[in-house]
Order: C-alpha cells, then structure tokens, then sequence
C-alpha cells in the first residue's frame, strides 16, 4: 500500500513566551519541531506499511528549513520525503495551502491512504487535511483513534463530541489522526545517521505546475489583518487559612454566583 | 491593485517606512500602515526583510460581493435536538443581521427534526431551511458539504456560520474549498466593519498565545466555525415568524462514500466536555486509576463533566475523550475545577478561556494558579472530600 503523509514544520509552542514590554510573540530561538499530530500520522503509517508493504510518502510545504523536519522524518523510517517550497506559497492560508499539497500529491500519483494530523499546534486549524481531500475529491474521516484495513477498504474509530463512530470507507481516501491512535517510536540513531546522507527532493510551484494566483498570500481568500495578545488573566485569589475554611469560603463564593 | 501588510510577518522594523520614496508609510502599534497615495512602486516589497509585504492586482472580480445577502447558519443537530452551539450562531447572527439589515437563515439537517423549524425562528431566524431525509439522518462529509455546498450557492448568503465542533471542523472545511472562498477556523469573536460591511473574525492561534483578526475580503460568503459557549444565547420569542422551506437533498445514497456501521454514545455528561458548564479535572496528583471516583462524585454533584490531564490519559487512568487541552479537547464552561493539576502551557491552552476556574493543588508553585480564579494550596484528598461534603450541605443533601 502506498501511503502519503502531509506534515507541517511548527514552532514548539511550550517554548513560546510573551515579550513583556513588547507584549509580543518571541519567535526567536523556538526551535522546530514537526506537528505532534503529524508524527502520530506518520507512525501509523509505518505500522500499515510494516503489515501490508508498500511505500510511506512524506511531503511538506514550507521555507527551505522544513528540511530538518523532514530528516526527522526519514530516520523514523519514511521512504521517501519531498519539500514543496517556493516564494510563491508564502503567506498562503488554509485554502491556498490545501490546493498546493494537492497539486504536489498528483505529481506523485499513485496512493491508497493519506495520512495527516487532526490539526497543526501553531494555527490550530484543522482545515488543511479536508481542503486536500476536497481538492482530490476524495472521501475523508477526520479525528480517527484507529485504523484497519485490508488494503481495499479501512474501519476507522472517528471521535465526535459525545462519544466516537465507527466508519466504513473504501480506498483511496484522507484521514486526520488524534494523539491517541499509536505511540510514536523513537528515532534510531542509525536513523538520524542514514537521513543526514540522504538528499531531499524539492519541488517549486513550476514543478506542481501549480497555478499562481491560487498560490501563496495571492490566492489566499482570507488575510490576517491584526495580530495581539490577549491579556493575560492574572492571578485570583488565593485562600488563606484551615482546609476547611478555604472550602466553605469557596463554596459561597460559588453560590454567589449561583452555579451552586 | 493593491498593497497589502502581513501583521503576522511585519516586526514594525520601520524600514519600509524609511525607503518609501513617497513617505506614505507610517508605523502604528508596530506595524507598518500604507497611507494614501501610493503607486504600487514596489520598493517596499523589496526592503521588506521579513517578506511581510505584497502587491498583487485585484482578484478577478469573478464574485460580485453585492449579489450575496444575509447570514445563514448551520444548525447542527445532535439526537434530534439543537446542539447549543446552533443555538448560540443564530443569536449571533441575528445581532449582526439586525447591525447590518439583513436576514438569517438556519439551514437544518437532519431526519425527523421539523420540530427545530419553529424554534430556529423563536431565536431569530428569518428563514429556515429543513433538510429531511435518511441520507443526511447522520453526520457524514459526502452528504452533508454537497448539501449545504447546493444551498449556499442558491441563497447566496455574505456570511456563513458554523459550529467549531468535530463536525462543523470536518463539514466547513470542503465547503470552503469548493465555493472558493476564505474560512476562519475556531473564532471567539465576531465585528462587523460597518463602513465596509466585513465581518472581522478573531481567533487565537498558538495554543491560545496568540490572537488574530482575519478578514476575507473579496470572496463570498464570508466563512468562519465558531468555537461553542463563546457566544451567548439571545432571548427566544415565541411568536416571532418566518419562512419555513422543505428541500430535497442533492444526493443520493450511493455517492455518500462513508458507511457508518456503528455509533456509540458516551454517556451523557460524563464526557462531552465542549457543552460542559461545569468541568471537574483529575490531574497527575490524583495518584491512580481509582481516585478518579473523586473526581466523578464532585462532578456529578455539580451536574458537570469529568476532564483529565494528559498525564493521566497516558497513563492509562482514563479514556482519552476525557483530555483537555493542546492535544485533547478545548474548553470554556461557566466553573473548572481542577484538581492536582500542575498547570503545563498545554493544559492552559484548552481551559484558560474559562469563568470561573478553581485550583487545587499542593504545591503553591504550580502554573495552574497564575489562570485561578481561587485557588486552594493543599493536598486535594483532604480538600476535595470538604469540598463534596460542604457542597452537599449548601444543597440540602446532608
């Protein structure tokens, strides 16, 4: 079974702290990790691939350090990883995004499954994984925590807010994975050694014959027009005194605002 | 043509500002900000270091942004009943309409849910639209983006609301693509900028850390899912009236390409947290497996839900549905109460949004108090059965 793996190069978000005088993101030295979704996916790809044989696929778009991720990638085991980068995707948003990985996943043609995480941790948006599926217009169930299949169709375990479905769907289709579909290995290092040697293929928009205008901030429908941050919450009250006391103060202070 | 600044990108270095032959570039709250008079020249785009600065032509004008009308809502049902959030869009939507004149539709699909008509109108809908038919009795993504995907193209409305649930997320999503327009994910506020008539969508971004304002400008209808309990449910009127409309959906059975061969509901309460108004968390320092009955008496006695920190999902204490924050579900009830909770950025990130929130914790150092409203420092198996037994108290059961 082939197997295509759509990843995105994040900042590592607990790094991230607030400029105090600024009250700005510092971006400046968070390092780079891949989307913790995105390993899931690719774990649960090897595991299909372990069962089935066949190729696991990894591409991303991104700026010419998305490299590094897609190294990582490699020494988990990937078979193949491609970055998509050109001037021309920056500034994309969620649709412009989708359309360029479509276009680079035709390139590669032939595939059974895709694989993503259920969103990514800096933009939290969940919209990139079906905006693919839609442009390859194929079937899609997002939030799985479990994946079977016998090459032709796949039962997977979607969660909804109030409980999970069981879903049956024939291949090829696109699937965003939770944290709790597998555990994820460690990387070899025999892995990392091999993935440092390996050359990583790149792909511009000429080479996904992608059309401009659908690219980048360009073919974005959606623009950022102001970014901030919230104002911290602050520190409350903390009680003071015997267990017992700190309870009952709680307590009416609770009933004051009748939620007891 | 125009100019437009990427704030995410623009660090308000001031170089732009400085190399603009004609001086138009000003520099407000740390961002650059073209003033009139400028001749797309393009010398900014190229001083800009950070590639925060873009000219391009007018999109194609292939939308007519005047021909698209009204705000339409999904009305996500859930066992036959509105899931709140429904509830919550129309009332938004009914406060912008009334802002910018215009009327509401709520598009409702389902099986046997006509009873919701008249309700989607006691909150202020103009118009609603059933869809009832066994093929979309279901959430499945073939049927219901071809649905509402028929809908919007025929009502043509300029804004479109839906639930940030796990399927309003999956739903919203193709239907963006195929209409070619722009969607806002997980917003927590919407403005309209009346003298251009854009809705302004804000949502965070990293975890919380950020917030972003985001617009689409030229592209109809203006998309955005909306995160559930962020906005209010408005009054509901009895007697208001509109117009009811029964469709056939553009689908049939056999192009839907997802089977569902099984649902299973949690039990309620216990785990839909996103609807929660009351949320009780265990977090590493309840220890084991079985204190988590402490945490689910205290829940249960406030009529709330049980959540749990990552750290016992991975453990094994607890079913992941359970988790809150980064990697699990995000939440905003009325009252959180955690108990043993440290407080990682990643646990803050799903819960700090909340009123109300209570921690409980032996260690007077943990980052969950720095986000408490009250805190309580101790050992949360001496406070939490207190607190069980005082709640009882107040409420008459002891």
């Amino acid at each position: 079974m082939d197997i295509i793996v759509c990843i995105k190069q994040v900042p590592d978000t607990t790094n991230i702290r607030i400029d105090p005088v600024t009250n700005t993101l510092v971006r400046d030295g968070v390092p780079s990790i891949i989307n913790p979704f995105d390993v899931n996916a690719i774990e649960e790809a090897l595991r299909i691939k372990e069962k089935h044989g066949g190729k696991v696929t990894v591409i991303t778009m991104g700026p010419p350090q998305a490299e590094t991720a897609l190294r990582d990638c490699l020494a988990m085991g990937a078979d193949d990883v491609i970055l998509v980068s050109d001037r021309k995707f920056a500034g994309a948003d969620t649709w412009a995004t989708s359309y360029t990985l479509s276009q680079a996943i035709k390139k590669i043609g032939k595939f059974d499954i895709i694989l993503a995480g259920k969103q990514a941790i800096d933009g939290d948006t969940a919209q990139v994984g079906p905006g693919i599926a839609e442009w390859l217009d194929l079937p899609q169930v997002t939030y799985i925590r479990k994946l079977e299949t016998d090459g032709q169709k796949a039962i997977v375990e979607r969660m909804m807010d109030d409980g999970y479905e069981s879903i049956e769907v024939r291949l090829p289709a696109l699937f965003t994975v939770l944290k709790g579909i597998n555990e994820p290995r460690m990387l070899s290092l025999k892995g990392k050694m091999m993935a440092k040697k390996r050359e990583i293929t790149v792909w511009s928009a000429d080479d996904i014959e992608a059309e401009e205008h659908k690219c980048g901030l360009k073919g974005s429908p959606t623009k950022v027009v102001r970014t901030f941050t919230p104002t911290p919450r602050g520190r409350g009250e903390i009680f003071q005194g015997e267990i017992i006391d700190q309870v009952k103060e709680l307590v009416k202070r609770l009933q004051e605002m009748k939620i007891v | 043509m125009e100019i437009i600044i990427d704030a995410e990108k623009c660090t308000g270095c001031t170089i732009c500002s400085k190399r603009c032959p004609f001086a138009i570039i000003k520099m407000e709250n740390r961002l650059a900000v073209i003033g009139q008079g400028c001749t797309f020249c393009g010398v900014c785009v190229e001083a800009c270091p950070f590639s925060a600065i873009t000219i391009y032509k007018d999109q194609e004008k292939h939308v007519d942004l005047s021909a698209y009308k009204g705000i339409m809502v999904f009305g996500e049902v859930r066992d036959k009943k509105f899931a709140n959030v429904a509830l919550e869009l129309i009332s938004k939507a009914r406060e912008i309409a009334d802002q910018i004149k215009t009327h509401v539709i709520t598009v409702i699909l389902g099986e046997k849910i006509n009873h919701l008509a008249k309700e989607a109108l006691s909150y202020g809908s103009d118009k609603v639209i059933l869809i009832d038919d066994p093929v979309v009795k279901d959430f499945r993504t073939d049927a219901y983006a071809r649905v509402m995907v028929d809908i919007i193209r025929d009502q043509k409305p300029e804004i479109a609301l839906i639930g940030a649930t796990s399927i309003g997320r999956d739903l919203a999503a193709r239907i963006a693509i195929q209409l070619h327009t722009g969607l806002t994910a997980d917003c927590t506020g919407l403005d309209m900028d009346m003298e251009r008539r854009i809705l302004l969508q804000t949502r965070p971004a990293f975890g919380g850390n950020l917030m972003a304002t985001i617009e689409t400008p030229y592209h109809r209808p203006q998309m955005a899912t909306v995160r559930p309990k962020v906005m209010k449910i408005g009054k509901r009127d009895e007697s208001r009236k509109g117009e009811i409309l029964n469709l056939k959906p553009g689908i049939t059975e056999e192009k839907v390409r997802t089977k569902i061969r099984e649902i299973i509901k949690q039990e309620q309460g216990e785990v839909n947290l996103e609807e929660a108004e009351i949320i009780c968390t265990g977090g590493r320092g309840i220890h084991k497996p079985e204190n988590f009955s402490l945490i689910r008496e205290l829940a249960g006695l406030l009529g709330g839900a049980v959540g749990a920190s990552r750290a016992t999902v991975d453990a094994g204490w607890i079913d992941a549905s359970h988790q809150v924050g980064q990697t699990g579900k995000t939440v905003a009830p009325k009252l959180y109460i955690a108990c043993g909770v440290s407080g990682a950025i990643q646990h803050l990130a799903g819960m700090q949004t909340s009123d109300i929130i209570v921690a409980i914790n032996k260690d007077a150092d943990a980052p969950i108090f720095n986000v408490a409203t009250y805190g309580i420092v101790g050992d949360l198996f001496d406070v939490v059965p207190a607190l069980i037994k005082e709640i009882k108290k107040v409420k008459g059961l002891e």
